[in-house]
């Protein structure tokens, strides 16, 4: 495959920052979003999970949970209120 | 500090009965110094009285790189009990069938002094260790001491959970397979899935080494492994003997209640049909040391089971009737994982994998996951009609081509 773990990162990571605060992301959401941007033949399911996990463990993006797992870009948390 | 005295007469009710009380249990901790339960039981008692809970959940608490383990709690009068703005709990992966050593149990309970509230439940239904109680802040070096000493997260959100086991072949001599090692090796090789919510919705596995099911698999699992044989049950007929002598009616009490009354007794000897017994482990129950389950052993898979959230609860039904079960369990891993594919590209958001299958119907979904039909499926008579799948499976605009060819 042509396309990097990194570089489907990189446009998971603008497509998040694109909707934020509109729409929230789950993993299944993005792996899809970015087979069709890249085509099935560059890109699947495996390297998607790549692309996750370098996100998340470089601390860009963090999971968080309302009603179901979601992907975003760490922001101030609402529900912490003023503690 | 100079608080006023804690009065909570309608938490008190609860320190009445003959069981023990969560509520003397947070005294404890409140009257050990931890400023925390106090606040959680001054809290609780205005809940009482007020009939309006002040819990706020959810967000984006967690460790890096982990999307599971902590599951995030706020209150909504953080001015008020500040030592509660945040109560998060962390969900600590249990060993399987819960054996530890007091030294390991020590260990957990000073890491969660350290950088918690000290309460704990051992153990969530999930099965995992439950640390009740902390901050944002703690949980880094929580998790980092909890990791040095060779504890690991479980699992939260749209994840695989902890998986869990009963105590099997380490305390039980009717487990039909490994319970314990299963469990070990599944935790091992699914730990991304374990950490790294990618599922529509949550996804539990539990693992029983035999019909009894003493982790109630069936009902809480979306997978059940369930422990059983495909030859004989052994029997001891001077142990049989025995029970008679000693008073059984093994008449009434065996084969009277035997489910497809498949044995019998003449006075001397026990006799089964073998075929036509369907492994409920009832005779095995009653008499212990004349019955065993055979020595060709392994697990029935089963999927589905949840509790009402959108839809009713439901148990789970027979994917594959008889399964060995054996290291590197790849016929195992392979189907688990057939199952994840199929759910996460066609599941909704929250869709358990039970709905799943009953939205789409039995039989699209076993083509889908490529497991043929078999007659073990049917859990009643005149259900699920496993023999006309071929013909009602309808592809995705096929009605309309045959409109036009007709
Ligand atoms: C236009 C006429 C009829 C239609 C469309 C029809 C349709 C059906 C359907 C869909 C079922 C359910 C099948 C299943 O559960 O798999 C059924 C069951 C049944 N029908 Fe009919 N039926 C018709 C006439 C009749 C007649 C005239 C009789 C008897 C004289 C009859 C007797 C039964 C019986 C005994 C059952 C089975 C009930 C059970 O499962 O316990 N049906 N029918
Ligand atoms: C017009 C006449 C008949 C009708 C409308 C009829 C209809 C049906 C239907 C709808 C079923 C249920 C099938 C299912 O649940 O999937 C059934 C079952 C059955 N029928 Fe008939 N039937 C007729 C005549 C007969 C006759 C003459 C016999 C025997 C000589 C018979 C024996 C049976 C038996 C034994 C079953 C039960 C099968 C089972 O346990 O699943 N039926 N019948
Ligand atoms: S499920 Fe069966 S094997 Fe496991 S502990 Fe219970 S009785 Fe024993
Ligand atoms: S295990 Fe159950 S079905 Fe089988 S012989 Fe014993 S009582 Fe009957």
């Amino acid at each position: 495959m042509a396309v990097t773990a990194e570089q489907v990162a990189d446009a998971m990571y603008d497509l998040i920052k694109e909707y934020m605060g509109k729409k929230k992301f789950k993993a299944a959401d993005l792996t899809k979003a970015m087979i069709e941007k890249f085509g099935e033949d560059q890109c699947d399911k495996a390297l998607c999970k790549q692309a996750i996990r370098l996100l998340v463990d470089s601390g860009r993006c963090v999971y968080t949970y309302f009603g179901g797992s979601y992907i975003e870009i760490p922001h101030a948390e609402g529900a912490a209120g003023g503690a | 500090m100079a608080e006023p005295q804690r009065n909570t007469p309608l938490l008190d009710e609860l320190k009445k009965g003959p069981w023990p009380s969560f509520v003397t249990q947070i005294e404890e901790m409140a009257d050990a110094g931890k400023e925390a339960c106090d606040q959680l039981l001054r809290l609780l008692e205005r809940s009482y009285n007020e009939k309006i809970g002040h819990w706020k959940h959810g967000g984006i608490v967690g460790v890096m790189g982990y999307g599971g383990g902590v599951i995030g709690r706020y209150n909504d009068l953080p001015e008020e009990f500040p030592a509660i703005a945040h109560f998060h709990t962390m969900r600590v992966n249990m060993p399987s069938g819960w054996f530890y050593t007091s030294d390991a149990l020590r260990t957990i309970c000073d890491i969660w002094d350290r950088h918690g509230s000290g309460l704990t439940n051992m153990h969530g239904s999930t099965g995992d260790i439950i640390l009740l109680g902390t901050t944002t802040e703690h949980l880094e070096p929580c998790f980092a001491e909890l990791t040095a000493n060779d504890f690991d997260l479980g699992g939260s959100g749209s994840d695989m959970r902890t998986p869990s086991c009963c105590v099997g072949p380490a305390r039980c001599e009717w487990a039909c397979y490994d319970t314990l090692a299963l469990t070990h090796d599944i935790t091992n090789h699914f730990q991304d899935e374990l950490h790294r919510p990618a599922f529509p919705y949550k996804f539990k596995i539990k693992c029983s080494g035999c019909p009894n099911d003493c982790v109630a698999s069936i009902a809480r699992a979306d997978l059940s492994i369930i422990g059983t044989w495909r030859d004989r049950i052994r029997i001891d007929q001077a142990e049989v003997r025995n029970y008679a002598a000693a008073g059984l009616n093994i008449e009434r009490e065996v084969c009277g209640n035997c489910p497809t009354k498949c044995i019998e007794w003449d006075g001397n000897e026990l006799k089964i049909d073998d075929e036509n017994c369907v492994r409920c482990m009832h005779c095995i129950n009653a008499m212990p040391k004349a019955l065993r389950p055979g020595v060709d052993t392994g697990a029935t898979i089963l999927l589905g089971a949840k509790a009402p959230i959108v839809e009713g609860a439901q148990l789970s039904s027979v994917l594959v009737p008889f399964m060995k079960i054996e290291p590197p369990y790849e016929e195992l891993y392979d189907l688990i994982e057939r199952i994840w594919d199929f759910w996460g590209e066609h599941g909704k958001n929250r869709e358990r994998v039970g709905e799943l299958m009953q939205r789409v119907g039995l039989g699209n979904f076993l083509e889908a996951i490529g497991v043929e039909p078999v007659p073990e499926m049917v859990a009643y008579p005149r259900d699920n009609p496993y023999i006309f799948y071929e013909e009602y499976f309808v592809e995705e605009g096929e009605e309309e081509e045959e409109e036009v060819e007709a």
